[in-house]
């Protein structure tokens, strides 16, 4: 496989992440407790050396990146310290930043419809949330049986709970800048 | 004694973890303990802040930190992953003079460091004596034989999580439940991961992973799961699928209720996906 080597990937991931890449000597740790390596293209030390060895293209559209539940075992048990998690968040970020066409779509659109939400009422309301996510990932099917049953449960309320100062959070948007901002890839 | 703190209960905790909100009101108001909900919290905007927000992973939850420190005392926090982005973002407030100063001004609060953010299950597993929680028992849980799971970030990572228990093989959940009159069964899957950020868009992923930790329950000799996430038991509790015999998983406050003999408590079993009254029943714990 040959792709365009980027020598200042390496930096600006360690940078924007905060995790000293270049520290990892490939122990594998990371990937031994990861809970989803299992359906990861790359699996997690794979993504640390693809971020040494500058793969940028290929990992910016990577479904591995997507993958990352967040649960934060690699970055407990690596012996140097580096959290594989928030190396996926900062290529996540820039791989919305830069409009690449991202390796896990309706992950994408999940977490753009709950930031809108969460953007519109202050709180998180699934009815409307998950409403947006369908049709922005046209995964319209899935989960409806679940969704029925906590519907006769009556564990999804109809109406949202909204907060009165909710100009306080369209400021922390702005103030998070280009991250938080919608792409162009999202708006289509 | 009175105990107080100020509380977080998290946007999960009204709709699909309902009872996670009941039972931890009621409980708190049996054993004396007060509740004051931080006014106006927002979203700690959970995974997906993290993932495509930059800056907002930390500055939403501190909003709310911010929010709690005229109240002066420890945040209650339900939620593993509420926790997690609260204590995060209240390290960030610590350390990032920065950080701070923007955050102070967006919010009009200053932050005095008076409200640490701790996680429901610490407070309830560190703060009262076992002859406290002793005298408030109405009904032993004899004959239920839990596996203890706290999922991801309870404990993860230890530098913002905090070590209120083991990270690696955490005890306290067991020793409470002991305390219960329940047989805690030994099990090594207590910190793995249900993939709960992953649930509606990838539920094939996390049928798998439920499914792991639920068989991993049964060969343990387990007859239930107690959890303190409203993630966890909402992603225990619906994604077992056609399993012949699905598992009952509880909040750890839904166990306390039980054996406080606390009726709002008990009568919020029926909501559950997997019906735990049957075994309830069996063992002589619910009429």
């Amino acid at each position: 496989m040959s792709s365009p080597i980027d020598w200042r990937f390496m930096d600006i991931v360690a940078e924007r992440s905060g995790q000293p890449i270049a520290t990892c000597y490939q122990c594998r740790k990371c990937t031994a407790g990861c809970p989803t390596a299992f359906v990861m293209d790359y699996d997690p030390a794979q993504i640390v050396h693809m971020v040494q060895m500058g793969e940028r293209r290929a990992l910016l559209s990577s479904q591995a990146i997507w993958m990352c539940v967040g649960c934060e075992t690699c970055g407990t048990r690596c012996p140097n310290g580096i959290c594989v998690g928030r190396i996926n968040d900062a290529l996540r970020q820039m791989a919305a930043e830069e409009g690449v066409r991202v390796g896990a779509p309706a992950i994408y659109q999940f977490h753009r419809a709950f930031l809108n939400n969460l953007r519109r009422f202050g709180r998180v309301h699934e009815i409307t949330m998950i409403v947006e996510y369908k049709l922005r990932s046209l995964d319209l099917l899935s989960n409806l049986d679940l969704g029925a049953r906590l519907l006769l449960a009556r564990k999804l309320p109809p109406l949202p709970q909204v907060i009165r100062r909710r100009q306080e959070i369209a400021r922390l948007f702005e103030a998070a800048g280009a991250h938080a901002a919608e792409t162009p890839e999202g708006r289509e | 004694m009175s105990r107080s703190y100020a509380f977080y209960p998290g946007c999960t905790l009204h709709s699909t973890g309902l009872e996670y909100g009941v039972s931890t009101r009621a409980v708190c108001r049996a054993l004396g303990v007060e509740l004051v909900e931080i006014e106006d919290w927002n979203c700690c905007g959970a995974s997906s802040a993290h993932s495509l927000g930059g800056e907002l992973a930390d500055a939403l939850p501190a909003r709310n930190i911010l929010l709690a420190q005229p109240l002066g005392r420890d945040i209650a926090i339900p939620c593993a992953a509420c926790y997690g982005r609260l204590s995060s973002a209240d390290r960030r407030l610590r350390e990032d003079e920065a950080f701070r100063q923007q955050m102070e001004q967006v919010i009009g609060r200053e932050y005095a460091g008076q409200a640490r953010p701790r996680a429901l299950l610490d407070i309830l597993t560190s703060d009262f004596p076992p002859e406290e929680l002793r005298a408030h028992l109405r009904k032993p849980l004899t004959g239920l034989r839990p596996v203890s799971y706290y999922g991801c970030l309870l404990l993860r990572p230890p530098q913002i999580a905090g070590a209120w228990d083991d990270t690696e093989h955490p005890v306290k959940l067991d020793r409470l439940l002991e305390l219960l009159g329940a047989e805690p069964s030994r099990w090594t899957y207590a910190t793995d991961c249900c993939g709960a950020s992953m649930t509606l868009n990838r539920g094939d992923i996390v049928a798998r992973l439920v499914g792991r930790l639920v068989s991993a329950a049964e060969d343990a000799g387990a007859n239930c799961i107690v959890t303190a996430c409203p993630l966890c038991q909402a992603n225990l509790d619906g994604r077992q699928g056609r399993r012949p015999q699905p598992m009952p998983v509880f909040y750890v406050t839904e166990l306390l209720g039980l054996a406080l003999g606390l009726d709002e408590v008990t009568g919020l079993f029926g909501r559950h996906i997997v019906d735990p009254r049957p075994l309830l029943r069996r063992l002589g714990l619910l009429s």
